[in-house]
């Protein structure tokens, strides 16, 4: 047995150099309809992505996007990117496996609220703490829109439109901030879909920042939560640069309304990235079961 | 010497009441067990004896027995030496040896013993358990404990690895060389210790009745491994040329993994230990997505979890390995021992109309060749496969000859970079001739696309359109009943032209191949059919090689009758058809296969 075993494919540890100035934002954009609803703050997050890629001069078959379900997963289609459309709370597991296998590769999930702070909330547990080297654009609208307008996990206690939850979920909402800080994230911004330019510049620097960047998008849902169109006048940004240790960042969390818009947190973490190395083939380990007479 | 034994094993047999003389055991071959409380070296004394059988020329079978407890249950080494490949245990034991009776009564049904056993026991280890008095096995003393104390450091497992070597004739000087291969890192005072046990323990043996020794092992037996089923399973892996693993512990997987993590590292891919299941599966689909083959192993409960995920990969076309090393169940169920019994899940747990590949090893050995297979067709065929170990192949460990590897596949049929203008022109899921597409591999230039769970049209945008579902559906499914798997679909063997065939898969397939070898050394013909290749069903390939068969015995371990149920769905079986079945996690015993075939008589 050693002539049939083959051998991996070699893989590349680095990206390739960017290519500044090279691309427009519309190279990035498909030429598929997208199924949003008119006035749907992902339109924005579209836009933010690809201004935000265009900027880093990034080839398009560079770059792999990844998500689960829910109206903001289905933003891959509508870029030109490399994309996964997968099942429901795993974009960040899927996203693992892709920056894992091909760390050249700029690796970006996307997905909503609930699919990534309830039916994947262990994975965004886990992808904080792990720290792999990707940037997870987390659009929050506070409801479900894909199955018509049930509470998420960062819904208001006292939000009674679910018809689930007439009265309310009657729980607290998740805080992503807080949740990513305790369990160990290296970069946390916010950005709101009525500010792309902005929202663009925080994607730039998550995508930047050398481990797992979570950017925080308000993007409202005008079908389900129209009174969240109020949001524009709500956020304000966030004074003084990025946090780089937790008590301020923890800080900034506890005088945070939920609407500062800017990069929370940025910390010097290393990167998860298992060592590769090929100093043998399958052919050496069948020797070692060999019976030596 | 050699037809005395050979008329023992014949009056063992007949005294057993199983079967009758005209089949008798492998009289080439020993069977023994040691048994003790968990830390108290039975495992290693058992590794030990198969290392010293190996180096001695012999084949062998070593299987355990183990409680749920981490440290202090019960635990068992099983073996079967011979001059012969053994692929079962054989009908009961001819050696125990009991270090204490500590927990006996927990495995006492996995130690059949017959009137011939010879039991050693301990008289500082208090009365002899019920079970073993019962069995009218023959019973000596070995004051283990107390010839231990002889030596200072000497420990009980090194007295019974003595007794039983010499009792059953293994070369004292291979023992020796064993022990300084075993120990040579502990320091002086440890080894003394255990060479000065084990010598008290061949000196012992000389005063103890005899039991059934080893004949000569073969003249050349040439070269030969040792090796357990999941190591055999990451071998397997790795010779398919998989790269990229993601899992999460659980038993009776873990070894799977745990042989895994520093080869991988070793030649140039990575395992990753995910947060849980979910996370694994889709990892290793990422992974894939990528470029890397990849593979996960699991056990049922994992599979269960992974199973959402499995759809995602049949429909995005995305070639994944799924091993599952099966254990008791369902739920927690007996994660220590084995059982045929993710059948079912393995093929019918996927969501929709999720054609897929399903694969079982039928030997220790096998697991090398079936997973490497598993590796090919999936990467051929883009699409998820679902290995079928168990307990049993998995955690067991064996001499045999070196196993085969898996004929060569084309592998995966990449896209290379577009000609063409960028982007619009590449159709991830085109609908060709053969069902499998050309799949581009994220860095390629002008080949972008999304990969998608969501039905979708050729060029991957979703859709919901009938149309659409009926040409993706048609492709995925065509893609894998029009592929030539070759020969391996099943092992088939025996007698051709016989009217009595087993059809079995799996583990189970070993004590059915003992039961074909002596059913023809008494004369009589049977076939066995173990299948492979589980999900397609080859009706035709299983047609062909039924021809002539008026009965077929169908044996598995699953009291549901996972098998004969997926049998029945997918075949047509000729004439009579019967099932030896049981559940897990007592072993079927060739004598048992060979005793509903003689019904028939």
């Amino acid at each position: 047995m050693s002539e049939t075993l083959l051998a991996p494919a070699p893989v590349l540890t680095k990206p390739p150099p960017p290519r500044d100035g090279a691309f427009t934002m519309q190279d990035f954009k498909s030429d598929i309809k997208p199924i949003w609803c008119p006035g749907c703050g992902d339109y924005s997050v579209l836009t933010a992505l690809a201004k935000a890629l265009a900027e880093l001069g990034r080839p398009r078959e560079q770059v792999a996007l990844i998500s689960g379900i829910g109206c903001s997963s289905r933003l891959p289609a509508y870029t030109s990117v490399y994309g996964f459309h997968g099942v429901h709370g795993r974009a960040l597991a899927l996203a693992t496996g892709v920056k894992l296998a091909r760390p050249d590769l700029t690796v970006i999930a996307a997905g909503g609220d609930g699919d990534g702070l309830s039916i994947g909330g262990n994975h965004f547990l886990h992808a904080c703490r792990r720290n792999v080297d990707m940037t997870y654009i987390l659009m929050d609208n506070q409801v479900y829109g894909m199955t018509k307008g049930q509470a998420s996990p960062t819904t208001a206690p006292d939000w009674c439109e679910g018809k689930l939850t007439p009265e309310g979920p009657g729980i607290a909402p998740v805080a992503p901030l807080r949740l990513a800080l305790a369990a160990g994230v290296s970069f946390f911004a916010r950005g709101f879909a009525g500010n792309p330019n902005e929202l663009a510049r925080l994607i730039v620097a998550g995508i930047t920042h050398p481990g797992f960047a979570v950017i925080h998008v308000l993007s409202p849902c005008v079908t389900f939560r129209p009174e969240q169109r109020a949001w524009k006048q709500a956020v304000h940004p966030l004074e003084g640069a990025p946090a780089t240790d937790l008590a301020t960042a923890m800080a900034r969390f506890a005088a945070d309304d939920g609407f500062t818009t800017g990069i929370f947190y940025a910390c010097a973490a290393p990167p998860f990235m298992p060592e590769r190395k090929r100093t043998k083939q399958a052919s050496d380990f069948a020797k070692r079961f060999l019976v030596e007479i | 010497m050699y037809s005395e034994q050979r008329d023992r094993a014949q009056r063992d047999t007949a005294s057993a009441g199983i079967a009758g003389a005209a089949a008798p055991a492998l009289a080439e071959t020993v069977s023994l067990a040691i048994v003790g409380s968990g830390g108290a070296g039975a495992m290693r004394a058992g590794e030990i004896l198969l290392d010293v059988a190996a180096k001695a020329g012999f084949f062998g079978l070593m299987s355990r027995a183990m409680g749920p407890q981490i440290r202090g249950g019960e635990a068992a080494a099983l073996l079967r030496l011979a001059s012969v490949p053994v692929s079962s245990p054989d009908d009961h034991f001819d050696l125990l040896i009991a270090l204490d009776w500590a927990n006996f009564s927990r495995f006492a049904a996995e130690l059949p013993l017959s009137s011939t056993s010879l039991v050693l026991a301990d008289p500082d280890e208090g009365p002899v358990p019920a079970e073993i008095t019962e069995s009218g096995a023959r019973i000596a003393t070995l004051a283990m404990k107390a010839l231990a104390r002889k030596v200072p450091g000497g420990r009980v497992n090194m007295i019974a690895l003595g007794g039983a070597a010499a009792l059953i004739g293994l070369p004292t000087a291979l023992l020796t060389a064993a022990l300084a291969r075993q120990f040579g890192g502990k320091d002086e005072a440890v080894q003394a210790a255990n060479a000065a046990a084990v010598a008290l323990g061949i000196e012992a043996a000389a005063g103890l009745p005899p039991v059934r020794r080893l004949t000569a092992p073969p003249p050349v037996a040439g070269p030969r491994w040792n090796i357990s089923g999941n190591q055999a399973t990451g071998l397997g892996a790795l010779a398919g040329g998989v790269g990229f693993v993601a899992a999460y512990p659980i038993t009776p997987a873990t070894e799977v993994l745990e042989w895994l993590a520093p080869a991988l590292a070793e030649t140039g891919g990575i395992l990753v230990q995910a947060e849980d299941e979910l996370a694994a599966v889709n990892m290793v689909i990422g992974a894939s997505f990528a470029g890397t083959p990849a593979l996960t192993a699991t056990s049922g409960p994992g599979l269960a979890l992974m199973s959402e995920a499995l759809g995602l990969a049949v429909a995005s076309e995305t070639p994944i390995v799924v091993v599952d090393v099966m254990r008791g169940g369902p739920s927690t169920g007996i994660p220590t021992k084995s059982e045929q019994t993710d059948l079912d899940i393995a093929v019918h747990g996927l969501h929709g109309d999720a054609p897929h590949l399903v694969l079982a090893p039928n030997s220790i050995g096998d697991c090398l060749f079936t997973t490497q297979w598993a590796v090919g067709l999936a990467e051929t065929l883009q699409t998820p496969a679902i290995v079928l170990s168990d307990q049993a192949l998995g955690q067991s460990r064996a001499i045999i000859a070196p196993p085969p590897t898996a004929p060569a596949l084309p592998g995966r049929l990449i896209a290379s970079a577009s000609a063409a203008g960028e982007g619009k022109g590449y159709q991830r899921y085109a609908l060709t001739e053969s069902g499998v597409s050309p799949m581009a591999i994220p860095g390629t230039p002008g080949m972008t696309y999304v990969a998608d769970g969501l039905e979708h049209t050729p060029r991957g945008v979703p859709s919901a359109q009938a149309a659409d579902h009926d040409a993706q559906l048609a492709k995925r499914a065509r893609k894998l009943t029009t592929f030539d798997y070759g020969p391996a679909w099943a092992d088939i063997s025996g007698e051709e032209g016989a009217e009595v065939a087993i059809l079995t898969w799996g583990s189970a397939t070993g004590p059915a191949r003992e039961a074909v070898q002596r059913a023809r050394r008494a004369g009589r013909a049977v076939r066995l059919i173990s299948l492979r290749l589980l999900l397609p069903a080859r009706p035709a390939a299983l047609a062909a090689a039924l021809a002539g068969v008026r009965r077929v015995l169908v044996v598995e371990q699953s009291a549901g009758r996972q098998f004969h149920k997926f049998l029945r769905a997918n075949y047509d079986l000729p004439g009579e058809v019967a099932v030896f079945n049981r559940p897990g996690p007592l072993p079927i015993r060739p004598a048992e296969i060979l005793a509903r075939l003689a019904s028939w008589e």
